[in-house]
């Protein structure tokens, strides 16, 4: 049984948690910096001389966090839950209809993980501000929705490749209607992939700074990174403030992957089985 | 008479069968809310965006003439187009390499039999969810001569080769590439960890009883097994390095003096603060076709390889 615990097993034990200690220095500092007084004299890996939580305070006040995570929030949850309600529709027939058309139509949607975002981005925004949807989260929903699609239908669809198909074929010989097997068989099954592309597009909308900037400027509705970028703007060099802000807006996306990692990083598993 | 039933069940069978087929070549209907979403918000845009950088539209003047071919000319005049060009390459390969090299070791050293396996996982994926804005500001701030990497430096006795990391146009290039490195080998790592607990722990274990040593047995056991999460790690990370934005932006937006200038900071600062969005979109289509060619190109030449 090669499951044994040898010396040599040991020493990668210890390299190993070298190596993770050494990846999360940066956040050390981040949190390190954001809990001490401006004129704190202790170097970025020293600890601070006294603790403060003051920063934490004047940042959620002055950079108008609260308003930010709420709009992101906003944002993230209606454009994800639309994405995998369409993506897993789609990718039902794009998995188990071996006609040219669902082959074409799968192609279609692959060739949007290749287009860069930033040649759509400019027609869209003229579209954008004639249905009147510029300044509003309407927009970035619609946006996210239609940008996130390949990614999440390639998926959805590698994943359902690899099922079988009998439980369908049995719910469909039932007699159940095309819908029926879609929402009470296939979507069942799909359960552990949807768990991956929810995080996965939620980490894309979350964090997401181009589109915002554009569709959003001037609205006084921001999503939390470009409230970041025009915080630290305003507080340049303000590191201690800035890096409060910093981990006031990462916290809601850190506390989501650690209460789904197990689904993070399983979902993975069985979407390159596809 | 006893086979009457039989072969009626069986025609009620095979007739109900055909129904499902006839059902499935229905079920087009249901890419129908995901193909709106799709052509309303990437395809058409996309190509209205395509034909634009054929025409000398400021962004926001209602007329526009068409100049064929006129933005590509002025591109492959201008001298900082060019760099950008070569930049980004230079960028997108030395990420690729890198990231996968990193995202390789580590998910070999967590695909163990060590204790602290799992913890690891999670924890090493975990910059990659936080927001590049966000981390970008953080490496800002460590880069600084000021910073943790030099106090660090100064910790482990290396204090000599100290260096304003951003602020050095020779270094600020490498400096970035190292915080996208930093975020996204979790992400590498977990693809190709995925992909490595599918091969049979029956042919690992052979591999222990007959002797051979970890570094045989990456080489002939686990390496010919890697072809999916290969491509697909080296497609994510060619795509993500030539459309690189946020981290450049924040850190350095494309200086000091150029030096970090790549194709999306280029087409942004055309399109929206020079006005001259049909050079932008010219920027932006050049750069659609090197993703395309790259990723396709490394698709083939890894497919190729897998099936020799």
């Amino acid at each position: 049984m090669h499951l044994r615990y040898t010396w040599r097993t040991g020493i990668l034990e210890i390299v190993m948690i070298a190596v993770a200690v050494l990846f999360f220095v940066p956040v050390y500092v981040l949190i390190n910096l954001s809990l001490r007084q401006p004129n704190d004299p202790a170097g970025p890996l020293q600890l601070p001389t006294t603790f403060t939580l003051q920063n934490y305070a004047n940042a959620w006040v002055e950079g108008n966090l609260g308003n930010a995570l709420v709009n992101s929030t906003v944002i993230s949850v209606v454009s994800v839950a639309v994405l995998v309600i369409c993506a897993s529709l789609a990718a039902y027939p794009l998995a188990r209809v071996g006609r040219r058309w669902s082959k074409a139509a799968y192609f279609t949607f692959l060739v949007g993980l290749l287009l860069p975002f930033q040649l759509a981005l400019i027609p869209l925004y003229t579209t954008m501000r004639d249905l009147g949807l510029l300044g509003t989260v309407w927009s970035l929903v619609l946006y996210y929705i239609g940008l996130l699609m390949p990614f999440s239908i390639f998926l959805y669809t590698g994943f359902l490749r690899a099922l079988p198909a009998e439980y369908e074929e049995a719910a469909a010989i039932d007699g159940a209607s095309p819908f029926g097997v879609f929402w009470r068989v296939v979507f069942q099954l799909l359960r552990p992939i949807t768990g991956t592309v929810v995080i996965l597009d939620v980490i894309a909308v979350w964090n997401d700074f181009l589109t915002p900037l554009l569709y959003l400027s001037g609205s006084g509705q921001q999503t939390v990174p470009v409230t970041l970028y025009s915080f630290v703007g305003q507080y340049v060099s303000q590191w201690n403030l800035v890096f409060a802000g910093l981990v006031i807006s990462i916290a809601p996306i850190l506390i989501v992957y650690f209460l789904l990692q197990r689904t993070v990083i399983k979902g993975f598993a069985s979407g390159l089985k596809g | 008479m006893t086979t009457a039933p039989t072969v009626s069940v069986a025609r009620r069978a095979a007739s109900r069968r055909n129904g499902i087929r006839r059902g499935m070549s229905r079920l087009w209907v249901f890419l129908i809310p995901a193909a709106v979403f799709y052509l309303f918000v990437v395809l058409w845009p996309s190509i209205q965006g395509a034909a634009l950088a054929f025409t000398n539209w400021d962004g926001l003047s209602p007329t526009r003439d068409f100049v064929g071919f006129g933005n590509f000319i002025k591109l492959i005049n201008d001298p900082k187009a060019g760099a950008a060009i070569g930049r980004t390459l230079l960028i997108a390969i030395t990420i690729t390499v890198v990231q996968n090299a990193v995202g390789l070791l580590i998910a070999l050293g967590v695909n163990s039999r060590i204790k602290s396996r799992n913890v690891l996982r999670v924890l090493l994926f975990a910059p990659a969810v936080i927001t590049p804005v966000a981390t970008a500001y953080l490496w800002q701030n460590l880069l600084s001569p000021r910073g943790a990497i030099n106090a660090m430096l100064d910790l482990l006795g290396l204090g000599g080769i100290k260096q304003d990391w951003l602020g050095d146009g020779d270094v600020a290039i490498w400096s970035i590439c190292l915080v996208v490195v930093w975020q996204f080998a979790g992400y590498s790592m977990v693809i190709f960890l995925a992909n490595m607990q599918g091969i049979s722990a029956e042919v690992i274990e052979a591999s222990y009883v007959d002797g051979a040593g970890p570094v045989r047995r990456f080489w002939s056991i686990i390496r010919p097994e890697l072809a999916p999460s290969i491509t697909i790690n080296l497609m994510l990370s060619i795509i993500g390095g030539l459309k690189l934005f946020d981290q450049v932006w924040v850190m350095t937006g494309g200086g000091p003096g150029g030096s970090t200038e790549t194709m999306s900071t280029l087409l942004y600062k055309n399109a929206f603060q020079f006005g001259d969005f049909s050079y932008g979109i010219a920027i932006a289509l050049v750069l659609t076709v090197l993703v395309a060619i790259l990723s396709s190109g490394q698709y083939a030449l890894l497919s190729k390889q897998s099936k020799d």
